[in-house]
Order: structure tokens, then sequence, then C-alpha cells
């Protein structure tokens, strides 16, 4: 369960995440929307403790993240953010290992290389897991980055933009794994999106952010509206039922 | 290239056949060092080149040690430890002992306490300047390596400026502690730095799980449960007493480090550190020991291996940089 209580980052005057609170305690996917600069990666991120909270508080599972043991913590959240540079030159079995360092602390028990085939297979990354990483293109990548966060087993997972520099057809296979994972493994997901089609389609429950505030909150269908796409992103757009996909077209 | 991928990626047997290589060819070369041209004058032989051996495979482990743990902390193949400004400071209270105490005085006073007050006057400055300033929240190690490269700055022209001032016959004192050299290694200092040394490296053996997982960027390890905060800090202090004993011990070294490490990553990868510092542990040993051996008994050479194997590391640095830059 994933709990903020007036969530604030200040940059120095700028309010960057202004007072958000939620609550999160359903399995399912949630998607988080906003123009740029709305806070939307800033909230994940203070939720995630990657970055310091300024003000306000946020629980996982009922603990506080700026009190509790990283380690602790590590075993009931993960946190996926745009791909950042490694220095190690991984195979990709070897990274998603390393999704089992909370619970082996370094030392892979049999209970642990079972978790990592079992992510290994529920991404389809079996002919590739003896590759090198930097030997993949950028969706191969990227399914990677996310089978180590499914072989860390937390109940929640927050992924950040998990969707950029992909093409449509990996966007498309990147949600569909979302989906699956929510869906069969009862996992709670937060991901932070820029194409609202994408929120549209998969997402169970989507948070609308504008300046740093949460403006709408509830399920798919009830925010992807035309009224309600225009107040957040300040664009004239069309929303329609397309073969029962909700679907949001800008106007020329 | 392909050959090298294509050997690790058989795994764990990959990188165990050039460690045992590397261990082989590390061991020879010092029964080679100890035993070349002995004529059974062990007697005499022994005593003279054992200490010598002994400091070699210290400062190589000591700096092949730092570098690696360091270029994973700053997240970087081109950084050594000595950008932390340590080995600036060893100058400069070189330039100190001579300039205030004079060259009588820095030549025969007991070399013990000498050691001791400038491993402890290196460790403390480092660990004054990362251990506030990451203390103080600081989250950016690059501005913390910035403002190691401004006070090293600052040492190195102090020590310029007192050098132009103190007699020429003292400079020339001076000047032969400020090369690396392993030719006037006291035995005592040895047991010292031999116990600072290996609690270091005991204390790093069991940080290397969690700095395996920082070498995948500080938001997943955070992610996995690892304070980078923390570890860096620990870390640093940890690194800043490996550089200042085996400055204290032999005198700076720069490019070295950076030579070992990149021949290290690229005989084994970069995996595991376990596998990583081994290698580069025992390559700093082969390099030390065996130009040693070279420049000594087959050269006749009298320069100090120092300067060699400086200057081969300078174009090991600018082969990486320029290959870097091409790709």
């Amino acid at each position: 369960m994933i709990e903020a209580s007036a969530l604030t980052k200040l940059y120095g005057d700028s309010r960057v995440v202004d007072r958000v609170s939620l609550t999160l305690d359903q399995p399912g996917v949630t998607a988080i929307i906003g123009p740029n600069g709305a806070g939307k990666s800033t909230l994940l991120s203070m939720i995630a403790r990657l970055l310091p909270i300024d003000k306000g508080r946020a629980f996982i599972d009922g603990l506080d993240v700026t009190r509790t043991k990283g380690s602790e913590l590590a075993r009931r959240i993960a946190v996926l953010k745009q791909e950042n540079g490694l220095l190690a030159r991984l195979t990709v079995r070897d990274l998603i290992g390393f999704g089992r360092f909370p619970h082996s602390r370094g030392r892979l028990t049999a209970a642990d290389r079972a978790k990592v085939d079992e992510a290994i297979s529920f991404l389809d990354l079996t002919p590739l897991s003896d590759r090198f990483l930097d030997e993949l293109s950028g969706g191969q990548r990227q399914r990677a980055f996310v089978a180590m966060v499914l072989a860390q087993d937390t109940p929640a997972i927050l992924l950040d933009e998990p969707l950029n520099n992909l093409d449509i057809r990996h966007a498309v296979a990147m949600m569909r794994l979302v989906r699956k994972a929510a869906d069969d493994l009862g996992k709670i997901i937060v991901v932070v999106l820029h194409d609202i089609n994408f929120a549209s389609c998969y997402a169970d429950r989507i948070i609308a952010m504008q300046e740093g505030r949460i403006v709408v909150d509830g399920p798919a269908a009830a925010v992807v509206t035309e009224e309600t796409v225009e107040a957040v992103f300040g664009l004239p757009v069309m929303v329609r039922e397309i073969e029962g996909q909700r679907t949001c077209l800008f106007r020329r | 290239m392909a050959d090298v991928a294509a050997s690790q990626r058989r795994g764990e047997l990959g990188t165990a056949r050039p460690l045992i290589l590397l261990a082989l060819l590390a061991l020879s070369c010092c029964a080679i060092f100890l035993t070349i041209g002995a004529q059974g004058n062990w007697s005499f032989v022994l005593p003279i080149r054992a200490p010598k051996l002994v400091a070699m495979i210290l400062v190589g482990h000591a700096i092949a040690f730092s570098t690696v743990v360091f270029q994973t902390l700053s997240g970087n193949r081109i950084l050594t430890p000595s950008i932390m400004g340590v080995d600036a400071l060893y100058g400069l209270i070189q330039t100190l002992t001579v300039f205030f105490a004079g060259m009588l005085f820095a030549a025969n006073s007991n070399s013990m306490t000498l050691f001791l007050v400038q491993t402890m006057a290196m460790i403390g400055f480092a660990l004054a300047l990362y251990g506030t300033l990451l203390g103080r929240g600081a989250r950016d190690l690059y501005k913390l390596l910035l403002i190691g490269v401004i006070v090293g700055v600052l040492f190195r022209s102090l020590s310029g400026f007192l050098q132009r001032l103190i007699d020429p016959n003292a400079f020339v004192v001076l000047q032969d502690r400020l090369y690396a050299s392993f030719n006037t290694v006291e035995t005592e200092l040895l047991t010292v730095a031999a116990i600072l040394i290996g609690l270091v490296t005991l204390a790093f053996w069991r940080l290397l799980p969690q700095l395996d997982v920082l070498a995948l960027g500080r938001d997943t390890a955070t992610s996995l449960g690892v304070d980078p905060v923390a570890l860096m800090r620990l870390s640093l202090g940890l690194i800043a007493v490996l550089v200042s004993v085996s400055t204290a011990l032999v005198g700076p070294v720069t490019f070295f480090g950076l030579l070992v490490a990149s021949l290290a990553v690229s005989l084994v990868g970069s995996r595991r550190h376990a596998e990583t510092l081994l290698a580069a542990s025992l390559i700093a040993v082969i390099c030390l020991v065996g130009g040693q051996t070279l420049l000594e008994r087959l050269l006749h050479f009298d320069t100090a291996l120092g300067i060699v194997i400086e200057f081969v590391g300078g174009l090991v640095f600018l082969a990486i940089v320029l290959k870097r830059g091409i790709r």
C-alpha cells in the first residue's frame, strides 16, 4: 500500500509538487499524466525515496519512507527510473539477478535463481538472457530493466516513463506486460505516462497533475473526457470511442 | 573484442582462467625478483629484497583497489583517487618539512614518526573534506571532486612557492621524495602499512556486493535497498586510507591506478567487483615487481620505476580518452 500525505517539493520558491495526498491500496495499474513540469516524476521519486521530501510524508505499507531502512523498503517497493548509464558491463541475467539483492544480499540462492528465471520468461527474455546489455536494442534493454524490477518481487512497483524512446510496437508490448503483471501477479503498479491513449487503454485509474497538484483522480473512463484533458493540458482535443478503446486526438 | 565477449559469456569459467593466469604470473614475478642473480647468497640477498617486494605488493594492491572502487563511486572509468588531492597534500607536507625543519631533519628524523604524521594528516584531510561535505547532504559527487581538484591546486601552488624559496641542496632532497620510489622503503614501516591496508581490504571485501549494486547507478541502487550516500562516505574514507598509506610509503603515483584498472576491466570485465579487484591487484603486482626486476637486473637501470610506470600509464590514459572520443 502506498500513501502520501501533503507531499511537497520546493525548488527555491516554486513548488514543484504541492501538498499532494493520495492512497493506492488496490492491485492494478495507475497512470499519472499531465503536462511537462507538472511534477509527475518528482512525486514518484519522493515516494520512492530517490529525492528528499521537503514537506509532508510518504508511507509504504505503513512505513515512513524517510525513516525506514532502505533494505526494508526494497522488499516492499521497486522503482524504475528512466535508464541511467551503467558502469558495469552486464548480461541480461546478471542485471535481473540484481533484482534479488534485497532478498539475497548478493548471494543468489536456488530460490533466487528460480525467481530470476521466472522474470526472464515473463518478459520473453529467454533467448537474450546471456547477451550483454550493450548488445541489445533500446526496447530489449528496457524489458531487461523491467524484468529486474519484477524479480525484486515487491507488491508495489513504480515506473517512471517506461515508454520513453520506445516505438509504438514496443510501447504496446511494454504496456501489455504492465497490465499482465498487475492482473496475473496482483501488483500495485504506478506508471508515469506522456501519452494519454496508453493511459486510457491500459490503466484502471488515472491521476492527472498540473503545476504540482492533483487536479483529477478517478477511473480511466471518467478522466479521459474532452473537458478534463483540455483543462489539464490546455489544448482542445477530441475524445472518441473507437472499437471499445477510448481515444484522444489533438485538434489541428 | 568479439573473442573477449564470447569468453565472458561462458560465465564463471570465463573469468576464472584469466585470474589463475594472472596469479601464476604474479607469483613467478615475485619468485624471479627474489632469486635472480642471487648465487646462493641468501642471507645477504633476502633481507634486502624481501622488504622491497612486500612494499611493492602492498602499494600495488592499495592503488589497484582504491582506483577500481573510486571509479565505481564516481561512475567514471578515467578517474583515479589522485583527483581527491591527497597526494598534493603529501607534496605540501614534504615541502613544509624540508622548508621549516631543514634538510638534515628531513633526511635523519625518525621515519616512523614522519610516516605516521603524514598518513594521519592525509587521512584527516580527506575525511574532513569529504566527510563534512557529504554529511551536509551534498549529493553531487562531482561537485566534491571539483572541490578536491581546487584544493589540490592550492596545495601544489603553495608547495611550488615554497620550493622556490628553499636552498638548492634541500631541493634535491625534497625532489627525491616527491617521486615514487621503492628503493628507500623502511622495513619497520611495512608492518604498520600492511596492517592498515589489510584492515581496509577486509572492510571493502564486505562491501563488495553493495558496490556491485552501486555500479547500476544511484537510483537503481536506492531502489534495491543500498544507501548510496552512506556507502560513498564509507568507501571514500577507506580509499583515503589506502591512498594515504601508499603515498606515505613510496610517494605519489597518478596514472598507475588507471593503467591496472583498465587492464583488469578489459581482461575480466566488470560484472563483479570481486573479480575486477582481484585482477587489478594481481596486474599491479605484476607491473611493479616485473617492472622493477626488468629495470634493475636486466637493464641495470637506476631510474625510479615510478617514472617509467607513470609514462606507460599516461599513454594508456591518452589511448582510452582518444578511443572514447572517436566512438
